[in-house]
């Protein structure tokens, strides 16, 4: 065998163990159920924001504590810490995934990702709006 | 229904270039696909003919394309869904542009539009090839020009039109109105992001560079069909072309995400940057397997592969981007607009027939048997292409988790930390990559003396330890965070990149012996270690200089809380009007902000005063509200650049004072040593001084001052000291009112009520809302000029490679003809 098809060989046995070694770090979508069972475990949260519990956002107190409650499809719901500014548009955002995790039944998230109506442009909403304005 | 005021000319004009141009296209595959075929000039002559017409038409229309949409948007013709959802009325003449690469039927037309100019460009220059490569370039087009049709065929849609009216796209009872169009006063309008002078250069390069992917894979598809494999000399300088240009836009998106901001600094693994990063390094791959073949024989094989998949990840980009599949993993991704199959089929087209064809031929492209000598530039090259196809077969897998979801429904989501993820495997690659880029270019193909190497190699070795070893000894490279191992590889990894640069630059002189002419790739390669460089110091060394210590906040960090699941908490700093803040480094204060009416942006003055008082500077972040009906507000930072460091703020929200302040002062009287109460703690009144030094800026030389000193304890065990003062000359009484921000909280001392006693009053105020305020985030990124630089440098040399090999080609041109 020549040296060049072994060094192939090795390169790609590397690339595959790395792959391998990749689906350990991987994290799973959960619902609000699932992530309490789950509790301690770095978890992607699919929900939306509860809009009928206070969001508490005070930047003269601190502008690195948000807290909410979010709720998701199933009708559970979480209340939500996360250590950062508030992201604009959170109230109306229809859906957000929460990355972190479940501790002593608080959901800690270290990152927030809002889907917003406007990501969704062709969305009927829009039009609705155009509608009511009217 | 007769509808009033519609314009519905212009639709009906691009409609019809719409499907022109997918005729057109379609008519050019065919005959230069027979073109191709025939084998004597006579016979191909009419076949070129038509096909050059008929790509001709399709060119035309693609222009008019353009034209007909920038006439739509730019007169604000709404009853267009796409004018609707793209522009609006306040936008500003330099970004109508823009609104094309919000859609993706705009991005298409792009995508069409460079195929168009390379098409010339290969009728023009292509000679033997033209046809080969144009058949693939025009069936490229057709299924391009089949996203914009949007015509129903057997019952399904095929593309949609970006020239469809509002009122067939959507269901809302104002259609049944005729004068529906008096209601639509204004569009949607342009994503804010897209508002920015990056995002109008950067689509059109990006887009040249996918555009020009085809150009190698149509020489190869050429060259498998007619088993024919001298179209690895005019593949060269397209390959470094592409290489140029789209290296050139992915850095151009880098340099908009770290102007904005939008993704946290110039890179972050995002799916939508790595599905472009990815086709980059296999067409590197491809460029340096090219080179091997046309020097050495070897490595043919390779080159067919890497150019196929070149192309077909292009194909995959711009599915995974285009599909709305990335929608929970990116944040920069477009939305489904029900194009996933035609997309789908997209790739498939190209890559099952040239895949299927390059294992019929595999057997027939010549080989070389024999092993490549260990000491030989072709065998590291070789090396130095597989690492890069595997880095990049690695990134792609690691970005297609959501594809995987989708395939077999299971819930995969990207790990806790992305970006590590990454990094931990690619900066190995860096390092692989680093050391070949800085050694190959010593060793000769073919073979090379040992002794000659070891002896050029030895100076740039030296040069780069006497570099790097400062570097990593003063240089304060601490990123601690991922432990000892990972910091020893960004060493290692620093070393490397040093050495690439060194190596090459030294390479100059050793090898080219100052031959400008052919120093191409030396100056590519330089540029290329330079970019490693400062990607490895500025990412390793970004800090966060808005990091919360000022008291502010109730809840102080402690050691302990750091690693806490908020990750980095208390990045956000709060700054009251007029009020100075000190952030470590300097003192900051927020003065002032405006609103500018063209631009719709309203700017806040931030005043930053170096605390070692060596400078003084203003930065003005800006926030613009967000159109398409939404309420919140889309940051711009602002940036002060030095050449060593840049540093980036922008403002994360912001509270303005409303109303006017309603509440009035309460008269208190109080003794020291007293304890008084307000809503949110308490307050103890220490003692009374007169003329008390530390105060002495408040008050003038001929007035007499007694200030009263107090301690604030709030109900979260915070303390503050506030110092309320009188000042008194001849009969006049000067009031001066000391606050707590931070609690609302305004007090006063009124007058001295009784000597004897020791009775005071003050006034008490608990304000609703005291002042303006914003809360920020400051950011200092250190060395990323190096990266720019890098970026440039690698630009320059491979023009200048580029030149080098046209111009060769010629020359071999004329001589066997």
């Amino acid at each position: 065998m020549k040296t060049t098809h072994i060094i192939i060989l090795v390169l790609i046995a590397a690339a595959i163990a790395v792959l391998v070694q990749y689906t350990g770090d991987l994290t799973t979508y959960e619902t609000i159920a699932s992530a309490k069972e789950k509790e301690g475990k770095f978890v992607n949260l699919i929900a939306k924001l509860d809009q009928h519990k206070p969001v508490e956002y005070d930047a003269v107190k601190n502008p690195n504590y948000l807290s909410f409650t979010a709720i998701d499809t199933l009708g559970n719901s979480i209340k939500v810490i996360y250590h950062d500014n508030k992201p604009t548009d959170m109230e109306k955002s229809e859906r957000i995934v929460l990355k972190g995790r479940v501790k002593d039944g608080l959901f800690e998230c270290k990152d927030i990702l809002l889907k917003c109506p406007s990501k969704y442009k062709d969305d009927p909403k829009a039009m609705q709006q155009l509608q009511t304005s009217n | 229904m007769n509808y009033i005021g519609e314009h519905l000319l212009p639709g009906q004009i691009g409609h019809f270039f719409a499907i022109l141009s997918f005729m057109a296209s379609l008519l050019a595959t065919i005959a230069f696909f027979k073109a191709s075929r025939k084998n004597i000039p006579a016979d191909q002559e009419p076949w070129l003919k038509l096909g050059r017409i008929a790509f001709l038409i399709e060119t035309i229309s693609v222009v008019l394309l353009f034209v007909v949409l920038y006439y739509i948007i730019s007169n604000h013709l709404f009853e267009y869904k796409y004018a609707y959802t793209h522009s609006d009325k306040s936008l500003q003449i330099e970004y109508l542009l823009s609104c094309f690469w919000e859609g993706q039927e705009g991005s298409f037309m792009l995508w069409s539009f460079w195929h168009c100019v390379l098409g010339w460009i290969i009728i023009w220059k292509g000679g033997k090839w033209e046809s080969g490569v144009l058949y693939v370039i025009s069936f490229a087009q057709f299924f391009i020009a089949s996203m914009l049709i949007g015509i129903y065929f057997f019952g399904s849609k095929v593309g949609i039109s970006p020239f469809a009216l509002l009122r067939n796209e959507m269901d809302a009872p104002i259609f049944s109105r005729p004068e529906y169009l008096q209601f639509i006063k204004d569009g949607t309008g342009l994503n804010i992001l897209l508002q920015n002078y990056w995002m109008v250069i950067h689509p059109p390069i990006l887009f040249l560079g996918f555009a020009s992917t085809i150009v190698p894979f149509a020489y190869a598809f050429a060259g498998l069909m007619k088993n024919d494999h001298s179209w690895i000399k005019p593949s060269l300088p397209w390959a470094a072309f592409s290489t140029a240009i789209l290296g050139t836009g992915i850095m151009m998106g880098a340099a908009w995400a770290y102007e904005s901001l939008s993704f946290g600094g110039y890179w972050a693994w995002d799916p939508v940057e790595n599905a472009s990063l990815v086709p980059w390094l296999t067409l590197v791959a491809g460029l340096h397997t090219n080179l091997i073949y046309k020097n050495s024989g070897y490595s043919l094989r390779p080159t067919y592969f890497f150019y196929i998949i070149s192309f077909t990840l292009i194909l995959y980009s711009s599915f995974l981007t285009k599909s709305g599949i990335l929608g929970d993993t990116s944040v920069h991704a477009f939305t489904d607009l029900g194009l996933n199959a035609q997309l789908l089929l997209f790739i498939l087209v190209f890559f099952i027939p040239a895949m299927v064809l390059y294992f019929i031929r595999y057997k027939s492209i010549p080989s070389i048997q024999k092993e490549e000598q260990t000491y030989s530039r072709e065998f590291w090259m070789f090396i130095g292409s597989l690492v890069l196809f595997l880095s990049g077969m690695v990134i792609i897998a690691k970005t297609s988790t959501p594809v995987w979801n989708k395939l077999f429904g299971t819930k995969i989501a990207p790990p806790e930390d992305p970006e590590f993820a990454h990094n931990q495997i690619q900066i190995f690659v860096v390092v692989i990559i680093g050391l070949l880029t800085a050694i190959t270019q010593y060793l000769k193909y073919k073979d090379t003396p040992k002794s000659v190497f070891w002896k050029k190699i030895a100076i740039p070795t030296v040069i780069a330890l006497l570099i790097t070893i400062p570097i990593s000894i003063w240089g304060d490279i601490s990123y601690v965070k991922k432990g000892p191992g990972f910091l020893a590889a960004i060493h290692l990894a620093i070393f490397t990149s040093v050495y690439s640069v060194v190596a090459n630059i030294s390479y100059l002189w050793l090898g080219l012996k100052g031959k400008i002419k052919a120093a191409g790739a030396s100056v590519a390669h330089i540029g290329f270690g330079l970019v490693l460089v400062g990607i490895l110091i500025s990412s390793s060394k970004k800090t966060v200089l808005s990091w919360n210590t000022t008291g502010v906040t109730p809840l102080k960090v402690t050691e302990g809380e750091k690693g806490n699941a908020a990750g980095s908490p208390a990045e956000n700093l709060t700054l009251f009007k007029n009020i100075a803040t000190d952030m470590g480094k300097y003192m900051v204060t927020y003065t002032m902000d405006t609103t500018n009416p063209r631009d719709r942006k309203r700017y806040f003055e931030i005043d930053f005063k170096a605390n070692n008082g060596d400078e003084r500077f203003q930065l003005y972040p800006d926030v613009i509200k967000n159109n398409k009906g939404m309420d919140g507000f889309a940051a711009n930072p602002a940036s002060k650049h030095y050449w060593n460091k840049d540093i980036f703020v922008y403002v994360t929200s912001f509270q303005e004072n409303k109303g006017s302040d309603t509440v009035s002062f309460k008269n208190r009287e109080v003794k020291v040593k007293d304890t008084l109460f307000y809503s949110n703690g308490l307050m103890i009144l220490n003692n009374v001084g007169v003329n008390p030094p530390a105060q002495q800026s408040k008050f003038k030389q001929d007035e007499t001052a007694l200030f009263l000193d107090i301690t604030v304890i709030s109900k979260e065990g915070k303390q503050y000291k506030i110092y309320p003062g009188i000042a008194l000359k001849g009969q006049e009484l000067r009031s001066i009112p000391d606050t707590v921000i931070s609690q609302s909280l305004i007090l006063k001392f009124n007058k001295v009520l009784d000597q004897s006693s020791g009775k005071l009053e003050i006034g008490v105020k608990e304000s609703e809302s005291i002042t303006d305020l914003i809360t920020l985030k400051v950011y200092e990124f250190p060395m990323i000029n190096i990266l720019w630089i890098g970026i440039v440098v690698m630009v320059v040399g491979l023009v200048m490679s580029i030149i080098q090999r046209v111009k060769l080609n010629k020359k071999t041109g004329l001589k066997t003809a």
